[in-house]
């Protein structure tokens, strides 16, 4: 649990390779998130953004290369899957929250099942994150209830409810209508200057300005360039990089 | 709780002369559908007893299938019946659900140590979903009892609720097995993104979601089976269709059937009823059931 000591990454990515039948969607990541980090994936739909995001999480299985969490390689057969995803939060495109349960069950049901925390004390620090997240109105709404904005700031804290070290956020604000975009943006960068470690695919090339340490263009399933934000949305070397920019506007 | 809301926002709103001409139109309308049902039901009934009544053979039908006093005197015997079906019924239905939510999750266990249980689920299945009822109950009926084994019940209720229980776990199994693949794959992923295990992901995601969704199939399952229940009869147990018999053969008329049939109609309509209700109540189905949005399509 404490293998950062050696002082490397959190999050390890060595030439990681995830095929679909014969689509090779990832085809030899190298990508390193140090500790209170923000790496931005770009790239267009079909990049492997998305894929690279799920076997971190462990929900798919690379074919090749090592993902080492913490000096810990979570691609390695022997590991307890369900006990590493539990260090992560993971939020994705639709949400995903659980329909028949009241928005303060969606947030508790990883302590009660996962941590074992008591009933009493789980509720008490998921209402401490809903405040958090300015839902604490809502926790006994179903989440059908909610715009889409409120139902992905839910998602946010069901995944920060465990304390992840590591969040991972699937393009969550691509589902939205653009007035709600910007609640979930704000929270995510009050995240980042809480220290808060986060690899974010995303089409917000605002919030990549702003907020990311760093930016990885993926084309192909290959991290085309990378960089500061300055470097690769300011002044793009790859004629791939420049071209995905210019039809973004 | 947002009704109070709107009602209060409504009160300094009176509706446009638009909308008053509008909402006087949708009553007209609503008054002349009333009207034309009401006309339609009356003529449509008219008809059917019209042509009923003025068969050459009705006089004699209605005397052997429709006598008022007979179906006074046969009714406390199929009423008693009808208790036994009715405790048959429940008791089964019970012990099917569980079965049935047993081998639909065998179904879909994963990993080389559930294979035999995964493959003895899918046969078991395969073959009571395929062996007509009656056959069953013939064979458990008659063929268990010849075994002469030690604790296995000679009673005809007990087996011919045994038989219920075989041919429609499978049934059910794979209204469960359906509810669970309709679940979406995302839910899984949100759930095990969480840390939840296959088996946690499965009890307090899944399922809930899968057990709600196929209610409606359930229910339909259960109607059948409250009819199926009566024929147990065919080994000996006298439910409301065995009183019925016995009463038709003591008066010398079929009025007992009619009754009988009379009363199976009169259980199935509050169970559906129940049902509906039941999903019409909030978080049954997420809140969707509850709230606007549908509107005049639905």
């Amino acid at each position: 649990m404490s293998a950062t000591d050696g002082g490397g990454p959190l999050l390890s990515i060595r030439g990681v390779r995830k095929a679909f039948g014969s689509t090779v969607v990832l085809d030899g990541i190298d990508l390193d998130v140090d500790a209170h980090r923000c790496v931005v994936l770009i790239g267009a739909s079909g990049s492997g953004k998305s894929t690279l995001l799920r076997t971190v999480d462990l929900l798919e299985e690379v074919d090749d290369g090592v993902i080492l969490l913490e000096g810990e390689d979570i691609t390695d057969p022997r590991q307890d899957a369900d006990a590493v995803r539990a260090r992560m939060g993971m939020v994705f495109q639709s949400f995903n929250l659980f329909p028949h349960m009241r928005v303060l069950d969606n947030v508790t049901l990883a302590s009660r099942l996962v941590h074992k925390v008591p009933r009493p004390q789980a509720e008490e620090r998921a209402t401490a994150i809903l405040e958090r997240v300015g839902l604490a109105a809502k926790a006994r709404a179903f989440p059908d209830e909610l715009s889409g904005g409120q139902q992905q700031r839910v998602a946010i804290a069901r995944s920060l409810v465990s304390s992840p070290r590591l969040m991972l956020l699937d393009e969550v604000t691509s589902a939205l209508d653009p007035e709600l975009v910007g609640e979930v943006l704000d929270l995510l960068v009050e995240l980042k200057a809480e220290g808060m470690t986060m690899v974010v695919a995303t089409h917000e090339m605002g919030f990549a300005r702003h907020v990311a340490d760093e930016v990885c263009f993926l084309h192909a399933g290959r991290v085309h360039e990378r960089g500061t934000p300055e470097q690769v949305l300011g002044d793009p070397q790859q004629e791939r990089t420049r071209d995905f920019l210019r039809r973004l506007g | 709780m947002t009704a109070s809301a709107e009602r209060s926002a409504t009160e300094a709103w009176t509706p446009s002369a638009l909308q008053v001409e509008r909402l006087a139109y949708r009553r007209g309308q609503a008054r002349r559908s009333t009207l034309v049902a009401v006309a339609s039901t009356v003529a449509l009934t008219g008809v059917a007893v019209l042509a009923l009544t003025s068969s050459p053979g009705w006089p004699r039908v209605r005397q052997s299938f429709f006598d008022p006093d007979v179906a006074l005197l046969a009714l406390p015997r199929v009423l008693e019946g009808l208790w036994l079906n009715l405790r048959v019924m429940a008791v089964c239905a019970v012990v099917i659900l569980v079965v049935a939510l047993a081998l639909a999750i065998a179904r879909t266990l994963r990993g080389p140590v559930f294979f035999p249980l995964r493959a003895a689920a899918t046969a078991y299945v395969d073959v009571f979903r395929g062996l007509p009822l009656i056959l069953v109950l013939l064979l458990v009926g008659f063929g268990l009892p010849g075994l002469r084994l030690q604790g296995i019940p000679t009673q005809a209720v007990v087996l011919g609720g045994l038989a219920l229980v075989l041919t429609y776990s499978a049934y059910v199994a794979e209204v469960f097995r359906a509810g669970i693949e309709s679940v979406h794959p995302s839910q899984v992923a949100a759930a095990r993104s969480l840390g939840l295990t296959r088996a946690q992901t499965m009890r307090t995601v899944v399922l809930p979601q899968a057990v709600r969704r196929v209610v409606p199939a359930l229910l339909n399952d259960l109607v059948a089976l409250q009819k199926d229940s009566g024929l147990i009869s065919i080994l000996g147990a006298i439910d409301a269709v065995r009183a019925a018999q016995i009463q038709t053969s003591v008066h010398a008329n079929f009025t007992p059937y009619v009754v009988a049939g009379f009363l199976f109609v009169l259980l199935t309509i509050p169970l559906t009823r129940v049902t509906e209700a039941l999903s019409r109540r909030s978080g049954w189905l997420g809140a969707t059931a509850g709230v606007a949005g549908a509107g005049p399509l639905r």
